[in-house]
């Protein structure tokens, strides 16, 4: 292969690149910022451990001691950001978007759950009024009230004033009932035993000393993020500007193939084929810079990174450059492609720009992956940014040495050659 | 210096080029006339590596031209009928490219590019982005990038479509240099005031073969003068390929 053409194809075409601010701008500048967005939200502003809490408005319309501890122990949990607007503000906060839920407590709610916990009566409501685009936060919300709900409830009915009355109450409807003697006498004999525990003298340390605790869960939860190492914690920024940096790179090098096929249209390519040079040669030019535009590309995203959000590399330094080099190559080789299959610079632009959207989608590289169904995470694996993302999450966030950069590296420079066979048996040599 | 024998290109159903055989000797231009669509820009093409004949052969001093890396393809030069420059870039980043393709390099890139530039008049301007150019700039950069590696054999397609007058007489004087310097010129046009000022030798091809390979005075000689008036390249020409539109 000749080395003089060869290196001028190279020059020549980062002198176009280069030569265009706005494609500079677009390749450089763009991802930069939308990565900076992506990553913000990914990560959060503060970069601290604790979680965004879901605003959530409670509208209590009982007041008794039940639904008081209901309000109570929301506010005190950290996941949730409780207000206490009237009835008409609280579904107003949830039309516009405000709050994702608004919860409404019932007059009587206290009174009927007590009794509800001990027989088969009736079951009071709690109204959720929902946000119908934030259904995840809603079954969350569930999920987090039902545990306080169940709390106040039991606390009250082993121990608390209402829960007095109401067992009082129960027991008087129970004696009274219809039900069967055998079951009367049981259900009377265990009020009664409850009666008992309420009338004893206080202990130390016994529920009446600290207020009663009522049903609580039976264990705790220890959290740990499970990054590089326990002085990294997840740096969101490293995913959001190795996925953007992927999805410019990749437009990048499908104009470049879009840039063949005007050269085409000028005669240029003509001219350059009327050098006695080989095809190989030409296509390896081609090749070679689109491999180096790519590669600048990404680097520079990531050095940004690095500069301004902390992303750091706590893999393999090496297993990074590799995944870099050969996620380039496979964009630079995807653009020969589009040189061999497009028609016209005009019908390619269209189709490689939805093709170039599709495989960033499907990829993870606006979102991680793991949010998608389990099939599709599969059948994303013959994608090739999916192996680009991956294995730029595995050098920098995830922090694995150099095991988690070889197939990412190999799937990678498969692709790459899968491409430029085909480009090379596809391309159009004949220049009437 | 140029032998064209029995060239033959089909393109589908389509014949391009059928049977076509010239020569083209050091130091003199042929003429390449033909209606749109007679096959010029297809021998062109194949005279230039970028169509494979089906039949015939081109040879270039007695040699066979062959395969796309064949070294004596750098003895021909090729000015394509479109403006085949890079409009982002110089002229001289433009030429040291086009040198390059052909292996120039260092000090014999830049003579080439400065010897190529000063040829077309272009030599204060080399710095400056071609889009800055005017047509006729641009088509003198244009043969100047044919030029560079200094061809024996130089192929040119339409190469004064769309310049004014003095751009126009400004590479006529470059072509008659490059005839004195004995270059073969290949030409191809549709103005016949350019092949009579020009050509020693005129080829005329409609519907891909060649139907007229004379001088111009043998050309005009063979018509009969009309109505008192005598021949024309133009009538010539009419006469042989006829006067049915071709689009």
């Amino acid at each position: 292969m000749a080395l003089i053409p060869l290196l001028a194809m190279v020059r020549k075409d980062l002198r176009v690149f280069f030569s265009e601010r706005r494609s500079v701008i677009v390749s450089f500048v763009v991802p930069i910022v939308i990565a900076s967005f992506f990553g913000a939200l990914f990560t959060g502003s503060s970069q601290d451990s604790r979680p965004a809490k879901i605003g959530i408005a409670i509208v209590d319309q009982d007041g008794s001691a039940i639904s008081k501890a209901i309000v109570s122990s929301a506010q005190a949990d950290a996941n949730l950001a409780v207000t206490m607007p009237s009835a008409g503000a609280a579904h107003d906060a949830v039309r516009r978007g405000k709050t994702s839920v608004a919860i409404t407590i019932p007059k009587g709610f206290g009174d009927a759950a007590g009794k509800a916990f001990f027989s088969a009566a009736q079951k009071p409501e709690l109204a959720f009024a929902y946000d119908p685009s934030r259904r995840i936060e809603l079954a969350m919300v569930r999920g987090i009230l039902t545990q306080h709900v169940m709390q106040a409830v039991s606390a009250e009915v082993f121990g608390g004033g209402q829960g007095r009355r109401i067992l009082d109450q129960t027991l008087s409807e129970v004696r009274s009932s219809s039900m069967a003697d055998e079951d009367k006498r049981a259900l009377v004999q265990m009020m009664t035993a409850v009666q008992t525990f309420y009338d004893r003298p206080s202990t130390t340390g016994g529920g009446t000393a600290t207020g009663p605790r009522g049903i609580t869960m039976p264990y705790d939860v220890r959290e740990e993020a499970v990054t590089a190492g326990a002085n990294a914690p997840y740096n969101g920024y490293a995913h959001s500007f190795g996925g953007m940096a992927i999805q410019f790179l990749l437009f990048a090098m499908a104009n470049l193939g879009i840039e063949l096929l005007v050269e085409r249209e000028r005669g240029l390519w003509r001219r350059v084929r009327s050098a006695p040079v080989s095809k190989l040669t030409l296509l390896t030019g081609k090749a070679a810079s689109g491999t180096l535009i790519s590669l600048m590309i990404l680097l520079v995203s990531f050095a940004f990174a690095i500069v301004a959000f902390r992303v750091r590399i706590h893999g393999s330094v090496v297993g990074f450059f590799s995944v870099s080099i050969a996620c380039a190559l496979m964009a630079s080789t995807f653009g020969l492609l589009v040189a061999a299959l497009g028609n016209s610079p005009a019908t390619a632009r269209g189709v490689t720009t939805l093709a170039v959207l599709m495989m960033v989608m499907l990829g993870g590289a606006w979102v991680p992956t793991f949010i998608f169904p389990a099939w599709l995470q599969q059948v994303t694996l013959i994608v090739p940014v999916r192996w680009a993302v991956d294995g730029l999450d595995a050098m920098t966030w995830r922090g694995i040495g150099i095991s988690g950069a070889v197939v990412p590296t190999a799937v990678l420079l498969a692709f790459s050659a899968v491409f430029a066979a085909l480009a090379l048996t596809r391309f159009r040599w004949e220049e009437a | 210096m140029l032998t064209i024998q029995h060239l033959r290109k089909t393109f589908g159903t389509l014949v391009a080029v059928d049977d076509v055989s010239f020569d083209l000797e050091p130091g003199r231009l042929l003429g390449l006339l033909g209606p749109n669509g007679a096959g010029k820009t297809t021998t062109v093409s194949m005279i230039a590596g970028l169509l494979t004949p089906e039949r015939g052969e081109i040879l270039i001093e007695g040699a066979r031209l062959a395969g796309d890396t064949d070294p004596k393809k750098g003895r021909i030069g090729f000015v394509p009928q479109d403006l085949a420059l890079y409009e982002e870039l110089s002229a001289r980043a433009n030429l040291q490219f086009f040198g390059a393709l052909y292996s120039l390099r260092g000090k014999a890139l830049d003579r080439a590019i400065a010897a190529a530039l000063e040829l077309v008049g272009l030599a204060d301007r080399e710095r400056d982005r071609v889009k800055s150019y005017s047509g006729g700039m641009k088509r003198r950069l244009n043969l100047a990038a044919g030029l560079l590696h200094d061809p024996d054999v130089l192929l040119l397609d339409e190469p004064t479509v769309g310049v004014d007058p003095q751009s126009r007489n400004a590479i006529f004087d470059n072509l008659e240099e490059l005839k004195r310097r004995g270059k073969a010129l290949l030409y191809t046009t549709h103005y016949m005031e350019e092949i009579e000022r020009l050509a020693d030798t005129i080829v005329v091809m409609d519907h891909g073969r060649v139907i007229a390979n004379d001088t111009l005075d043998g050309l005009l000689s063979s018509m009969p003068a009309a109505a008192g008036s005598p021949a024309s390249l133009e009538s010539v020409f009419l006469t042989l390929t006829g006067r049915s539109l071709r689009d």
